[in-house]
């Protein structure tokens, strides 16, 4: 991944900018689950 | 401020198109709130009361024309402001969008403060609901010049973060208003406040990582199909030509029709499952389905558009109206035989369907229209949203109440529903079945004009009213 993006963007870059948004979706998504698993309890 | 030009958001060699993607969720993950935007209405009613409503408090009724005005003016705004978002480039409509978004929180919480409700129709309404607009529109012209060889995922993944910004929200909501809430105080403004503040940063972030592509730019390996497809253009149309096709109003149809029939049933999940299905299907099982709904709905805009890079937009929307309709249509079975998991597949399918047909769009507007303009299009084109989210609802509820009014027992009341469900999914079917390629009279020249843009332009610059079009957009 690095090698691709030459002198501009950084692997951490990306891993930064990815984890910005995807924990806290992450975290949403499992507080959902937990919730809709009442349905089948 | 400069830092906002256009010019200034183009990529330097070497910048990972990936990291588009992640800025577009920046936006949509905040803007997503208004799915969650329910959380506050309790809250609200007892703002004199604290812990039950007391004269002086504010009706659900009242409060139910937040959501509203806010989705009125999403539309409106991404309508009239598509073309600015357009030539002014993503970074200045999402700073705009972040800013609006936040100072309608910043309204709404004094508007809670002074208890006087007409600020937060305002603040959330009115300048959130612009946010909302301008947040909805600004990433998706970027992403699909990022992603010329994958347009419909790269729209779907941040069509999918709107319908994902519910889920951190609703508890980030509910932890908010707990964390400062007192015997004495409910703590809803100080909640929006927070909420106003993270979102800022959070959108204001997306807005400094946005990059254009360099003109020209294409990805590496990729080369644009040598034989044009019938149903994938190479020109572009000017937006205010683009309103004028039948091709637009076919997919505006498709998108309401589409639209309409899952967004009633999302509306009323809750109590439709308990409904049809008593003594099942508790209170908290059925808070449990919604969630399930909200799920598939998030995971149905990332895989339907990225299907559709695969087999065409027409054919997914095919899949849409065909298989929504057969569904719709098998509902009121599931009832009679009591199945509640039946019940809940088909409903899952079908939200995966409504959420699909949201992140579909922007890649079908590029494939009839061209990416020039296609944000500023999506914006005109989201007024169909608009007018979904007054038929959907008042339909169910509507054909519901007069079910039950002639005698029909609650677990069947449903059905006819179900079946003008289906019914308007054929007709979003045939809607779907006409269309064809743009004519070509309606195509930019390579000036930067249409024929019929030129004219019109010509005759608007003669009477002062137009400044121009800028050169390259």
């Amino acid at each position: 991944m690095a090698n691709a993006n030459q002198n501009g963007t950084t692997a951490w870059q990306l891993v930064l900018a990815w984890g910005f948004v995807g924990i806290p979706l992450l975290w949403g998504v499992s507080e959902t689950v937990i919730n809709a698993m009442k349905l089948f309890q | 401020m400069s830092f906002l030009d256009r010019s200034l958001t183009v990529a330097n060699p070497g910048f990972n198109r990936w990291m588009v993607p992640p800025a577009a969720l920046c936006i949509h993950l905040c803007i997503g709130q208004a799915y969650a935007f329910s959380v506050f209405n309790l809250p609200m009613t007892k703002l004199i009361g604290i812990t039950q409503s007391a004269p002086g408090d504010w009706k659900l009724t009242e409060l139910g024309w937040i959501f509203s005005i806010a989705i009125f003016f999403l539309g409106a705004s991404a309508a009239v402001l598509g073309r600015w978002v357009e030539e002014g480039g993503p970074r200045r409509a999402m700073f705009t969008a972040g800013l609006c978004w936040a100072v309608g929180f910043f309204i709404s919480a004094i508007g809670v403060y002074l208890h006087t409700l007409w600020l937060i129709y305002l603040g959330y309404g009115v300048i959130g609901g612009c946010g909302l607009g301008l947040g909805y529109i600004s990433p998706v012209s970027t992403l699909i010049k990022w992603f010329p060889d994958r347009p419909g995922m790269a729209t779907g993944m941040a069509i999918m973060g709107f319908g994902g910004g519910a889920f951190i929200a609703s508890p980030l909501s509910v932890w908010l208003m707990q964390r400062f809430s007192t015997p004495t105080h409910v703590g809803v403004a100080e909640a929006f406040i927070g909420l106003g503040v993270i979102y800022l940063i959070f959108m204001w972030v997306g807005a400094a990582i946005v990059r254009t592509p360099a003109p020209g730019w294409k990805p590496e390996g990729y080369t644009p199909p040598a034989v044009a497809q019938k149903l994938i253009t190479k020109n572009d149309v000017y937006v205010y030509d683009a309103i004028k096709t039948p091709q637009f109003w076919l997919i505006w149809w498709v998108l309401c029709l589409n639209v309409t029939a899952g967004i009633g049933v999302l509306g009323q999940a809750s109590a439709m499952s308990q409904e049809m299905f008593p003594g099942k299907v508790t209170a908290i099982a059925a808070a449990g389905f919604v969630g399930l709904l909200s799920l598939f709905n998030m995971l149905g805009r990332f895989f339907w558009a990225s299907t559709s890079d695969i087999i065409g937009r027409k054919n997914t929307y095919f899949c849409f109206f065909a298989i929504g309709t057969v569904l719709y249509a098998l509902v009121p079975w599931t009832g009679e035989i009591h199945s509640v998991a039946l019940f809940v597949l088909c409903f899952l399918v079908i939200i995966t369907m409504y959420g699909g047909g949201f992140a579909t769009v922007p890649a079908y507007l590029k494939d009839m229209f061209g990416t020039r303009y296609v944000g500023a299009i999506h914006g005109w084109l989201i007024t169909a949203w608009s007018m979904a989210g007054i038929f959907g609802p008042v339909l169910v509820n509507y054909i519901r109440q007069y079910q039950i009014d002639h005698g029909v027992p609650k677990a069947q009341a449903y059905n006819v529903t179900m079946y003008v469900m289906a019914g308007l999914l054929v007709i979003g079917f045939f809607c779907n079945l006409f269309i064809k390629a743009v004519h070509e009279r309606y195509h930019m020249r390579t000036d930067g004009e249409t024929a019929l843009g030129a004219a019109a332009e010509a005759g608007a610059a003669a009477a002062g009213r137009l400044t121009g079009k800028p050169a390259s957009a």
